[in-house]
């Protein structure tokens, strides 16, 4: 087991927006959390990547070391998790290059760098093109790419995907999972959130299904995209 | 004509020393949001530092015979006390500021006047009431162009000043560093997520934003020789009203408007009568204001994100 949550609870003031979930991840797994509007996926992601505490009762384990030990910094630098936040976060100030240098900020490898950045221009070929361009001035499509790309250059044991379909046109909805699919298989574990259920159930193995901050559901995608419940909720009967 | 350019020469060299003071402000403004209100006396506290470091460098000279030419001195007077003073906004980052980093704006407001005031009477305790005197590590000379006179002293102001506004701006612009300041200045919280520590950069810029306060305190000893404690009060709400002039947490915008305070006070001193300086001056920037209320380079709103 690479990631393994426990009664995770997090609240935004007085609310609480996650009433103790469980679930885990293995190493090279691609899953999935799947819920409507405010059910606390966001929240769960930047719960791993400590942008948002976790209230005190909540376990989480990475490769056997205790997530709440770190800064949300050292969970990139030191665990190699990478997060591609909601709404992406670019920094529309920097250049496309500039953007995922600075993803390699705290990174010791220097001689890997410069082919992790191939290998991003490799997956994303778009991005070559715009290399000097500032990252604010990008398409929808672009800037996801770039997301993507960044993440993968600032760790790359477990990338944390919010919404990575978010604005795209179907078909670059589609090419944007097929890139995701190819990181996978060099070895990243992807756990990603998803309003659109379907797209995320054929690409996941797994999936769980949040609602008001409890898990719901759990199973393989395959059985939840024929969970009658399921598709009542999520893929519109 | 020669008055006019004397006035300009005047002007530079006043300029100079409110872009330097400003761009400290406006560094901590990027990234932070918030306005380091003891930034003035910072520069103070740069200005006493270099008298020490000047002193003991001259104690040096004296002690050991090594004849070490005046500006040699005055060179390495100006390149330890930034380093010195460096040590101090970062130590007021991380006792003033970093506690209060989620607390509403105002209270680190107030912590910055209760830090300025620390630093002016805790210096007043120490040093006492007397005024020090700034060695004069140079001696001046008056060069005269037409007639126009300029000392020296001014030339190297205004050289000194120019020189550390370049190398910030490569620092800005080039280094990885300066690129994690320019991305925190875009969006505070995503810069974690690419392994970076904000307590890392936030100090960095507060060191930065020091040692050019403490570079203006020598230059300014250099041009005015009396230290007082309260000296970088006055100095200090000026090279604010450059910052917001310039535009809040625009660089560029808080050196442009450091050297165009110091045009306009002086040619509102050559216009009209001197006594009235500041009351014009002033006036003429509060109409700038009502007419640009975010200042040249400013934002009419913030893109940082907050959540």
């Amino acid at each position: 087991m690479q990631l393994e949550i426990k009664n995770l609870q997090a609240s935004y003031g007085k609310i609480k927006a996650l009433h103790g979930i469980d679930f885990s991840i293995d190493r090279g797994e691609i899953v999935c959390i799947i819920g409507a509007n405010g059910a606390g996926k966001s929240t769960t992601l930047r719960a791993i990547s400590r942008l948002l505490p976790a209230d005190s009762g909540s376990v989480m384990n990475f490769e056997g070391k205790n997530l709440l030990q770190y800064q949300p910094d050292k969970v990139v630098s030191e665990l190699g998790i990478s997060h591609v936040p909601e709404g992406r976060r670019l920094f529309g100030n920097l250049t496309v290059m500039e953007n995922l240098k600075l993803a390699t900020f705290a990174r010791k490898d220097k001689d890997s760098i410069a082919k992790d950045t191939e290998q991003v221009f490799s997956i994303f070929p778009r991005l070559k093109e715009r290399i000097s361009q500032m990252a604010g001035t990008l398409s929808g499509g672009e800037q996801q790419m770039l997301a993507v790309g960044r993440a993968y250059m600032s760790g790359r044991k477990l990338m944390l995907l919010d919404e990575p379909s978010m604005g795209l046109a179907p078909l670059l909805m589609l090419s944007m999972f097929e890139a995701l699919k190819g990181i996978n298989r060099e070895g990243t574990t992807i756990l990603l959130v998803e309003q659109n259920a379907r797209l995320a159930l054929k690409f996941a193995s797994r999936a769980y299904v949040l609602e008001n901050g409890h898990m719901a559901l759990e199973g393989p995608s395959e059985d939840l995209l024929h969970n009658p419940e399921v598709k009542k909720a999520y893929l519109g009967g | 004509m020669d008055l006019f350019l004397q006035n300009i020469v005047n002007a530079l060299q006043w300029g100079s020393f409110y872009a330097l003071i400003a761009l400290g402000y406006s560094m901590v403004y990027s990234i932070l949001m918030l306005f380091n209100f003891a930034h003035g006396d910072i520069f103070m506290v740069g200005a006493y530092i270099g008298f020490g470091v000047a002193t003991a460098l001259l104690g040096f000279v004296a002690m050991t015979g090594i004849p070490l030419p005046g500006w040699l001195i005055l060179i390495l007077t100006i390149i330890i006390t930034m380093f010195i003073t460096s040590f101090v906004g970062i130590f007021i980052e991380r006792v003033g500021y970093r506690p209060l980093r989620e607390a509403p704006r105002a209270s680190a407001a107030i912590t910055g006047l209760m830090i300025g005031i620390i630093l002016e009477t805790g210096n007043l305790a120490i040093l006492g009431a007397r005024r020090l005197s700034f060695p004069q590590l140079i001696e001046s000379t008056t060069y005269q162009f037409g007639g126009v006179y300029v000392t020296n002293k001014k030339i190297l102001i205004v050289g000194v000043s120019l020189t550390l506004m370049f190398l910030l701006h490569r620092f800005i612009q080039k280094s990885k560093w300066g690129m994690a300041m320019r991305a925190m200045s875009f969006d505070f919280e995503a810069v974690p997520l690419m392994g970076i520590s904000i307590n890392r950069i936030a100090p960095l810029t507060f060191a930065i934003g020091s040692a050019l306060a403490a570079a203006a305190g020598i230059l300014y000893g250099l041009a005015y020789p009396v230290l007082d404690p309260y000296m970088g009060i006055l100095l200090g709400w000026k090279a604010f009203v450059a910052a917001i002039l310039g535009g809040r947490g625009s660089i560029l915008g808080a050196a442009l408007a450091g050297f165009m305070l110091g045009f306009i006070e002086i040619f509102a001193a050559w216009i009209f009568p001197s006594t009235l300086r500041d009351v014009i001056a002033y006036s003429i920037i509060l109409l700038i204001l009502t007419f640009r209320p975010h200042g040249f380079f400013g934002k009419a709103h913030s893109t940082q994100l907050r959540l």
